[in-house]
């Protein structure tokens, strides 16, 4: 008897370290998780944070004639390779400008080529010989340090990667989701409301409901497809711009508002409807003035998400040519336009190691902007959260 | 006249008409009841109504003329379509003002129009799906028209890259024709997604029962946000994680091990896809663990089982069929996943079941099929939308299935929280 009492000690000491075991595993699972999201966070944060800075190098610019013919001229002939290329492309234009600038000769502060920038930020290897030398020179002088980029957020893209930056695409992801919003917003709502609220429980509706859950797990790319058949080819919708791109990432979000704003309807009680049926409102008075305003806060937060997302889609817009080389800011919806994730795909795909840095800086950005939104969305939801 | 200057002229005009139609129709219902009528309706019902009477119409008017002159190719000059339709508003104004009579239901007829519009707008998610099917179906069709159905099914070379000089009249000029064997780019994609289901299931499920099962309140609310972030990031900067940190590491790795590993090999983007779908699996398999009723659990503790005794023989049997349907749905998702393996995969064709060779995918080739400078009607591009199609009705199955058991599993415990 005693012998059985030990073994069933012993088994039972046993299951509990096997029950510790399944704690510990699944605990380590989302510590994996965790450590997952931390470590690619810090990765793009070692790689993207030298993007916000830039190197300037002070040299003596000499507005002279020659130079205005041939920009390389006004820079000495040791720091010409140094200096970005783009800036001096700029000189002609500033002396033509500034006609007083002509025959003087100053100390500025001028960007510095990229190679310059990633020797600077310790990569050696960026500069050889006797361009390294001038540039130890100048550096020991002074004259050439790390500057926060203001480039980086006021230009468009460009070849060089000391000129590049992001403006471009993020006035055309504004764009983009202006259009997105227009279209899936209203669109979206109204679905949700007549599924919730109007609609028979027949065979339509069921299709219906069957079909916004099957829409949302469709790959986005299949939504490309669609934008260049319908739009572009059939409706003839300019391609690359941001009109055809707010279309094609409406089709795809307005599953996610519809579901979010179904949720939202339905945690608004029953007896609020029946109240306002009870002292003669029509269906329609009791969306309008009762269900719509208490369920907005919900609606609103689903619609956050939504764009959210919505923003960081590539797949769709590289098919409807949302990838096009675009170094001006756009000022129209039918212009050819790029977004940022799509800015981000190009940078990855160039092969100077100066665009590595521009990439996650990039990234930086929309990702500082997204789970701002993200968190925007949680804040309203806590706030206005009303338990019935 | 600039088409700008005349939309603007066109709104300006509607929104005219509409407050006349407004002001009006309210001013005739006030008299009208002033006068001792009693009516059906509230004098801005009848407003209301007035102006959906004239605005309605009219709008119609002007898209189904758009929508006639893009069908048939007909041009009706802008100027004079709007004008026409400003006139139908004019009559929708008269028509309107007219209907303001004390035995006229204003209110009814506006709940009408709006049910027709909420309608309307429910059919559009109808109308995109099947905007899908035709276009790449359509498609499709002219692909398979050049290329054998069959060919396409079994082979197992993929090499589109004379395409172009058949279309231009030139066949023959290459080595060989064009051959588009799909073979290689399914076994591709589904050692990809099959990479991730591995990273992604274990590691979501596990957490998951951790949250739902383990894990102190004050833990889980730090978690959730945790992986909602994790699932808010797109997928384009998964796709440069995979290309620039994972591939490499990855690459000496197996170097270290005296393999030789490619740096478009499929385990970075199969990782690094998994580790996406991570917070997908979790929260899905979350909401299910939580839905299984807690008397279960009670009974079985109880009985005197452990925790852990508890959750394999109860709940996990219990939510099996959500966990099977969050997976299913999971699958469809990397199958479908593009940028990550643009990103990181390969450009090449290759059957292979060594994962740190490079392969492609489906949606690798439909990407670079269409952002080619090939002309639309070229094979290249075509084969685009036969991918599409596979991957739509792969999509669709699983999706579907996945609908399916979530469906018994809420029947079964009747919950309505899923």
């Amino acid at each position: 008897m005693s012998q059985s009492f030990d073994e069933i000690t012993a088994q039972l000491k046993r299951r509990h370290r096997r029950s510790a075991r399944l704690k510990h595993m699944s605990m380590g699972a989302l510590i994996l998780a965790a450590a997952f999201l931390f470590i690619f966070i810090g990765d793009m944060l070692v790689k993207g944070l030298p993007a916000f800075q830039q190197a300037q190098i002070q040299v003596e610019v000499s507005y002279t004639e020659q130079a205005s013919q041939i920009p390389p001229a006004a820079v000495g002939e040791d720091v010409r390779g140094l200096v970005s290329r783009g800036y001096l492309r700029l000189i002609p234009g500033r002396m033509r400008d500034n006609p007083e600038l002509l025959g003087t000769t100053r100390m500025e502060w001028v960007l510095a080529d990229s190679s310059v920038d990633q020797y600077l930020k310790g990569h050696e290897d960026a500069l050889r010989g006797s361009e390294a030398r001038v540039v130890e020179r100048l550096i020991e002088g002074g004259r050439a340090e790390l500057r926060f980029n203001t480039t980086f957020f006021t230009n468009g893209d460009s070849k060089m990667p000391e000129l590049a930056g992001i403006a471009s695409a993020a006035v055309g992801t504004v764009m983009t989701l202006i259009v997105t919003m227009l279209v899936c917003f209203p669109v979206g709502v109204m679905t949700a409301v007549y599924l919730e609220e109007f609609a028979p429980d027949n065979r339509l509706t069921q299709l219906i409901e069957i079909n916004i859950n099957n829409l949302a797990a469709v790959p986005s790319i299949l939504f490309g497809l669609l934008g260049l058949a319908i739009y572009i080819n059939f409706f003839g919708v300019p391609r690359s711009s941001p009109l055809v791109g707010g279309l094609t990432l409406a089709l795809m979000t307005l599953p996610v508002i519809i579901i979010t704003t179904r949720s939202a309807l339905r945690s608004i009680p029953d007896g609020i409807r029946q109240a306002a049926f009870g002292v003669g409102c029509s269906r329609w008075q009791v969306v309008r003035d009762h269900v719509l305003p208490l369920s907005l806060p919900g609606i609103l937060t689903g619609s956050i998400i939504g764009m959210a997302q919505a923003m960081g889609e590539t797949a769709p817009l590289i098919i409807v040519g949302m990838v096009a080389f675009i170094p001006d800011v756009g000022g129209s919806f039918t212009d050819a336009a790029t977004v940022m994730p799509a800015q981000i795909f190009t940078w990855a795909g160039e092969p100077d190691r100066a665009f590595v840095e521009k990439t996650a800086g990039g990234i930086l950005v929309l990702l500082a902007v997204l789970i701002s939104l993200n968190a925007t969305a949680v804040w309203l939801r806590k706030k206005f959260e009303r338990r019935w | 006249m600039s088409t700008n200057l005349i939309y603007l002229l066109f709104c300006g005009a509607l929104l005219m008409l509409g407050l006349v139609a407004f002001f009006l129709a309210r001013g005739k219902a006030t008299r009208t009841r002033a006068s001792g009528a009693a009516m059906f309706a509230q004098p801005d019902q009848y407003a209301w109504f007035s102006v959906l009477a004239t605005a309605g119409p009219a709008i119609l008017a002007g898209a189904l003329g758009a929508f006639v002159m893009l069908l048939l190719g007909a041009e009706i000059p802008v100027a004079y379509l709007l004008t026409a339709s400003v006139v139908i508003a004019a009559i929708g104004l008269f028509v309107g003002l007219m209907q303001v009579r004390p035995d006229f239901h204003a209110r009814q007829a506006i709940e009408k129009v709006i049910r027709l519009a909420l309608a309307t707008a429910a059919l559009m998610s109808i109308v995109t799906t099947f905007g899908i099917l035709l276009s790449i179906v359509s498609e499709a069709i002219r692909f398979f028209q050049m290329q054998s159905l069959w060919d396409f099914i079994t082979g197992t070379t993929w090499s589109p890259g004379d395409s172009f000089l058949a279309s231009a009249g030139r066949a023959g000029e290459g080595s060989g024709g064009a051959q588009f064997g799909s073979v290689p780019l399914f076994a591709g994609t589904f050692l990809i997604s099959l990479i991730a289901m591995l990273v992604a299931i274990p590691v979501g499920l596990l957490a998951a029962i951790y949250m739902a099962e383990f894990a102190p309140p004050k833990v889980r609310d730090l978690a959730k946000p945790v992986l909602e972030v994790l699932a808010g990031i797109p997928t384009v900067v998964y796709g440069f994680f995979a290309a620039i940190t994972i591939a490499p590491i990855i690459v000496d790795v197996a170097g270290f091990f005296g393999l030789d590993a490619s740096y478009n090999n499929a385990l970075a983007p199969g990782v690094v896809m998994g580790i996406m779908i991570i917070p997908f699996i979790s929260s899905l398999s979350d909401d299910v663990i939580n839905a299984v009723p807690d008397s279960m659990r009670e009974g079985s503790l109880a009985l005197g089982m452990t925790k852990s005794e508890t959750i394999r023989s109860v709940v996990l049997p219990a939510s099996m069929p959500g966990i099977i349907s969050a997976s299913l749905l999971a699958v469809s998702r990397a199958l479908g996943e593009t940028m990550i393996v643009v990103m990181a995969a390969g450009m090449r064709p290759n059957l292979t079941a060594n994962p740190l060779e490079d392969m492609t995918t489906v949606t690798v080739r439909i990407v670079a099929a269409l952002t080619g400078d090939q002309e639309f009607a070229s094979a290249e591009t075509l084969s685009a939308f036969a991918l599409g199609l596979v991957l739509f009705v792969v999509t669709l199955i699983l999706n579907m299935v996945s609908v399916l058991m979530i469906r018994r599993f809420r029947d079964k415990y009747r919950t309505n929280t899923l």
